[in-house]
């Protein structure tokens, strides 16, 4: 899918809307047997390799199931801790999935209102005046674009590089949020955004 | 009335009369209920607020108005643009003061009012000051103060329909990041 995620911030840095459209992407399952040669640690209330990247298992990617069911954290889906349970020889071998772990709802705040203050900074660093701030942010692997409304409220699209006609789909976004969102006389401004499906 | 859109997929075409029955019932319900009309003022006053700050986004996202420069810009896009966008109709905007901080809008005709007669014991209700709270909540959703009163009514026998806006100031502390440079250099003039 081209385009990879949609954001919506408030005026004041808040974070009003998220959707997240990517395939899950860079995930890595194999069978071990004991030991397991991956050195492991807790970050984040997640299982996190350290060490010992291989085979598409990379330093950072998060521990997602083992033997199909999905973890809970630090702990399996039966509620045995993680770590105790790969120190037991007897549970192998085993196949675990690791990957790049979806970010939690709380976990995508922190970056949206960074990016809200790092907007603020680029439009004041802006040698030219009347700057709209940051429009676009590229690499090579997404681009991130952003649109400002005069009433403060930024729509943040992440999409591939190649994709195009994305101011199109900004304006779009926005028609759509003043007719969904605002229509709607129980919807507090600024408050986020709860949608069925969402 | 029609909603205006850009949206290939349903344009809604509204019946004015429903409309016009719906905002008399609004009004009559809350003069029953407050019986006071100063009381009910504020609250058509109140409701428009309301509707001015979410109308304000829809109105930026579909007709695509920048920033306006100056409150002559302002006054020029509330009449022609908006207006026309939402009542179907185009006021005229003359009036300016010397300091050009004030302008009126006049109104030859106001849906709101077609076939309202303001009985004898109503004679301080503001009929469409639901018009009022609207226009002053969307202008303060674009960092500007106002205040907007009828000056001339025709429910109270004057000819048309008059709308006094005054610029109060510019609301710095809520701009969105980039316009803070903006603003210094541009004051209404």
């Amino acid at each position: 899918m081209a385009i990879f995620s949609v954001y919506a911030v408030n005026k004041s840095g808040g974070f009003i809307y998220q959707y997240d459209n990517y395939v899950h992407r860079a995930e890595a399952e194999k069978t071990f047997r004991y030991p397991l040669d991956c050195v492991l640690k807790i970050h984040d209330e997640k299982v996190v390799v350290s060490f010992g990247q291989r085979d598409g298992i990379r330093v950072g990617n998060a521990l997602l199931s083992i033997n199909g069911l999905d973890v809970n954290g630090k702990f399996t889906a039966d509620g045995k801790e993680i770590i105790e349970y790969l120190k037991d020889s007897t549970n192998y071998p085993l196949s675990i999935l690791f990957g790049r772990a979806r970010l939690s709802s709380n976990e995508k705040l922190m970056p949206a209102s960074m990016f809200h203050s790092l907007f603020a900074i680029g439009s004041q660093l802006s040698p030219e005046v009347g700057s709209t701030g940051i429009e676009m942010l590229e690499t090579d692997m997404f681009k991130r674009h952003c649109f400002q409304t005069l009433t403060g409220i930024k729509l943040i699209v992440l999409t591939d590089p190649r994709q195009s006609g994305i101011d199109e789909l900004l304006r779009k976004i926005y028609e759509i949020y003043s007719d969904f969102a605002l229509k709607n006389p129980f919807y507090s401004l600024a408050m986020p955004i709860r949608s069925p499906g969402c | 009335m029609s909603r205006q859109s850009n949206r290939t997929t349903d344009s809604k075409k509204m019946n004015a009369e429903l409309f016009t029955l719906t905002y008399g019932a609004l009004v009559t319900q809350l003069c029953k209920d407050y019986e006071n009309d100063e009381e009910v003022n504020k609250q058509l006053d109140k409701m428009g607020y309301n509707i001015g700050v979410r109308l304000i986004e829809d109105f930026l996202a579909r007709s695509s108005v920048g920033r306006c420069q100056d409150f002559r810009e302002t006054a020029d896009v509330i009449a022609k643009v908006a207006f026309k966008m939402y009542l179907g109709i185009t006021p005229s905007v003359t009036n300016w003061s010397p300091a050009g901080d004030e302008f009126s809008l006049i109104l030859e005709s106001n849906p709101l009012v077609d076939f309202v007669e303001l009985p004898d014991n109503h004679s301080s209700l503001v009929y469409s000051n639901l018009l009022c709270g609207v226009l002053r909540g969307a202008l303060e959703m674009v960092q500007m103060a106002v205040e907007v009163k009828f000056s001339q009514d025709t429910l109270r026998g004057d000819n048309v329909t008059e709308i006094r806006m005054k610029f109060i100031k510019r609301m710095e502390e809520n701009l969105p990041a980039g316009d803070e440079v903006h603003s210094r250099i541009c004051v209404p003039c």
